[in-house]
């Protein structure tokens, strides 16, 4: 346990860290030129993690790469800016965050997080040459005639097939309940689970209950859905600050059957919020189980932590998308500038995943689902929790 | 019934508490405090911070985390509020100010504590099944307890204390209070630093059910004006019955609703409409102020 000194300390730091982290965002005096690259996302409100993860990884290894001398493209040393902009989960500020990118003259953005977000910025990217790597799933923005974003994680409707059909093959699962948020995303997620679970042929007991995302007592949300029995009860696009509590309530509840999401979940909130209560819960990771994870996955949670004061387990997916600018733009110096050769680059385009054991290449996907290429590929890693960490439960691709 | 009665119940105590220091503030002052929600928050993340970081046992990161919001509460009353009341005749002025305030915790929250959802460990495990009727566990009865104990207290201390008949006195005439030598400046700062230390409290509890995250102040805030504008703002036996039938409502709303999707607070908003146009003061306000 800390002591309390430690605690105090740690407070301090989380400040320090935190105005360091806004210090990041101003422009880096150094000798090398400057390869800026933005995000437009959620770093505030209720779905600031989601948001967060995503500028500090990028922070961490942007800073990473300067420490290392600066990234090399076409014969030039670059130091990496990133700048950021909070779009606070509003679809007209993501906008105004598109625009305020296309003014710096940058080319290259991650984010937004949300559905609505990606979906009010593309006619702006569109018009300003701006590719963008959104963590939102409607089909259409990745499919033609669709072509500046690029689906910077695994969507649900890729993951939850795998999901479902690998505990109806190994845990003997035939009826699945679904509950989900009242917004946008958790509900389109809710309704490609329902798809997917009826065309593996289990028995959907239960998908019409919703809750408010500020709710504090799950058990009245989770009583009725409970009662329909169900093998395998499904967290729809659920947020990490509400996951252990619906785990929780459901355990409560008497509930012992399997529990599963197909978004991305922090060990530590499940710990803190369910503790054991949240053991088998099943949710899809990234690539930083000891059993893949690199030394330079590793290497990137140790400056992660050392720069933050704590590593975010949703950074494991969202540790790629820089990476793949990066890589694309040496792999092709021309399109510093001009996306049309980044769009060409990545029909052919691949390069060593440094972040995974093994011979795992970066390289874009997405023709079954969009018809094009226009998905980074990142490890589809099925994580179980057992005692505050997650263990890969089984590992599979898309496309 | 008896599942959906000890649920309403249980919100019903919690958001009651939640409620008496907005309508608190606001009929000391007269001021719409819509940082409430964000004090709530804070409130959590500091016994988070105690009994989960700096190892205190529970109960004393309660009653630290409920003085330490009573501090800040004090200093927001005396550096902020005070003197914008004081200086401007508008009362849009101090709305906008808490509007500020409330951005401004947010921030300051988000810096001193990360963006993660934070939980404790549960102060008792186990949970109460009768028969199945009703399943409750027995953390919630207790935090549902110590929440009722706590507006009772409170009503004692506004009833029975000299400090809660002048803020009384303040809420029902601030001249005549003064001209009875009552210090304005003085009973002001404590109904404030008290209203604070409520919303710590429940912040404080509530971390050990639903744990606490940056983005729960505004909701807080939303669900604790719906309260007091159907009990009756600055009333506080309104306020308790506000959050009462708010508690019951969600509760009732979600068990029999459940099938229609998430329509509960629909139906809240839409019958809150209704019964404003027929009684705006709310249950139990005046329609005089």
């Amino acid at each position: 346990m800390a002591t309390r000194r430690s605690v105090l300390r740690s407070l301090l730091g989380n400040a320090v860290l935190a105005a360091s982290m806004t210090l990041a965002t101003l422009p880096v005096h150094a000798a090398n030129p400057v390869l800026k690259i933005g995000f437009v996302g959620v770093t505030s409100g209720p779905a600031a993690a989601w948001g967060t993860s995503n500028v500090r990884s990028m922070q961490t290894r942007a800073a990473w790469l300067n420490e290392l001398g600066g990234v090399t493209i076409g014969g030039t040393t670059y130091d990496i800016e990133i700048v950021t902009f909070d779009d606070q989960k509003d679809p007209k500020r993501a906008i105004a965050g598109m625009e305020k990118m296309a003014q710096a003259g940058i080319h290259y953005v991650v984010g937004p997080n949300v559905d609505d977000g990606a979906a009010a910025v593309r006619p702006v990217a569109e018009q300003n040459n701006i590719m963008y790597f959104p963590y939102a799933f409607p089909k259409a923005l990745y499919s033609p005639p669709a072509s500046n974003a690029i689906l910077g994680m695994i969507a649900n409707y890729q993951s939850g097939p795998a999901i479902y059909k690998y505990l109806r093959d190994n845990k003997g699962v035939k009826k699945v309940a679904f509950v989900a948020a009242n917004e946008s995303d958790p509900l389109s997620q809710r309704d490609g689970g329902v798809e997917a679970a009826k065309a593996l042929g289990l028995e959907v007991v239960s998908s019409s209950v919703t809750y408010q995302v500020d709710t504090t007592d799950f058990t009245p949300v989770l009583t009725p859905v409970l009662r329909t029995r169900p093998d395998l009860l499904v967290l729809s696009g659920v947020a990490p600050a509400n996951a252990p509590q619906l785990i929780r309530s459901a355990r409560e509840l008497g509930y012992t059957g399997l529990i599963s999401t197909e978004t991305a979940q922090d060990a530590q909130v499940l710990k803190e919020g369910a503790g054991d209560l949240a053991n088998g819960f099943i949710s899809v990771g990234g690539a930083s189980t000891p059993e893949i994870a690199s030394d330079a996955m590793k290497e990137f949670v140790t400056r992660y932590t050392k720069m933050f004061g704590e590593y975010n387990d949703e950074s494991n997916t969202k540790v790629y998308a820089l990476e793949y600018i990066i890589e694309t733009l040496k792999a092709n110096p021309k399109a510093i500038d001009n996306v049309a050769e980044f769009k060409q680059t990545m029909n052919s385009f691949s390069a060593p995943n440094i972040y995974m054991k093994g011979d795992s290449t970066l390289k874009y996907v997405g023709t079954t689902s969009f018809g094009q290429k226009r998905q980074v590929f990142v490890p589809m890693v099925v994580n179980e929790y057992q005692g505050g960490a997650f263990k890969t439960l089984f590992i599979a691709e898309v496309d | 019934m008896e599942q959906i009665i000890a649920n309403g119940l249980y919100l019903g105590a919690q958001y009651a508490l939640i409620a008496l220091g907005l309508t608190l503030i606001f009929a000391l002052m007269n001021v719409l405090n819509f940082a409430h929600g964000q004090l709530y928050v804070l409130g959590g993340f500091v016994t988070y911070t105690l009994y989960a970081k700096a190892g205190f046992p529970y109960p004393i990161a309660l009653l630290m985390a409920g003085l330490t919001l009573a501090l800040v509460g004090g200093l927001l009353e005396k550096y902020l509020f005070r003197p914008v009341i004081k200086k401007s005749h508008r009362e849009e002025s101090t709305m906008l100010l808490a509007a500020g305030v409330a951005f401004f915790l947010d921030a300051i929250i988000l810096l001193l504590f990360g963006e993660k959802q934070r939980g404790v460990p549960k102060i008792i495990e186990g949970v109460f099944n009768w028969d199945f009727r009703i399943i409750m566990p027995y953390d919630r009865i207790v935090i549902g307890c110590v929440a009722i104990c706590s507006v009772a207290l409170f009503i004692g201390y506004m009833q029975y204390s000299k400090t809660g008949r002048a803020m009384r006195a303040l809420a029902q005439d601030k001249i005549a209070a003064q001209l009875m030598g009552v210090d304005v400046d003085r009973y002001q700062m404590i109904g404030f630093a008290l209203a604070a230390m409520l919303a710590g409290l429940v912040g404080g509890l509530l971390v050990s059910i639903t744990g606490i995250n940056l983005g729960m102040g505004g909701p807080t805030s939303i669900k604790a004006f719906l309260m007091v504008m159907i009990g009756g703002a600055g009333v506080v036996s309104g306020a308790i019955a506000g959050g009462f039938i708010l508690g019951m409502m969600e509760s009732i709303g979600l068990s029999v609703f459940s099938s229609y999707g998430d329509v509960t607070y629909l139906m809240i908003f839409a019958s809150l409409m209704v019964f404003l146009a027929i009684r705006p003061q709310g249950l139990m306000g005046k329609p005089w102020g």
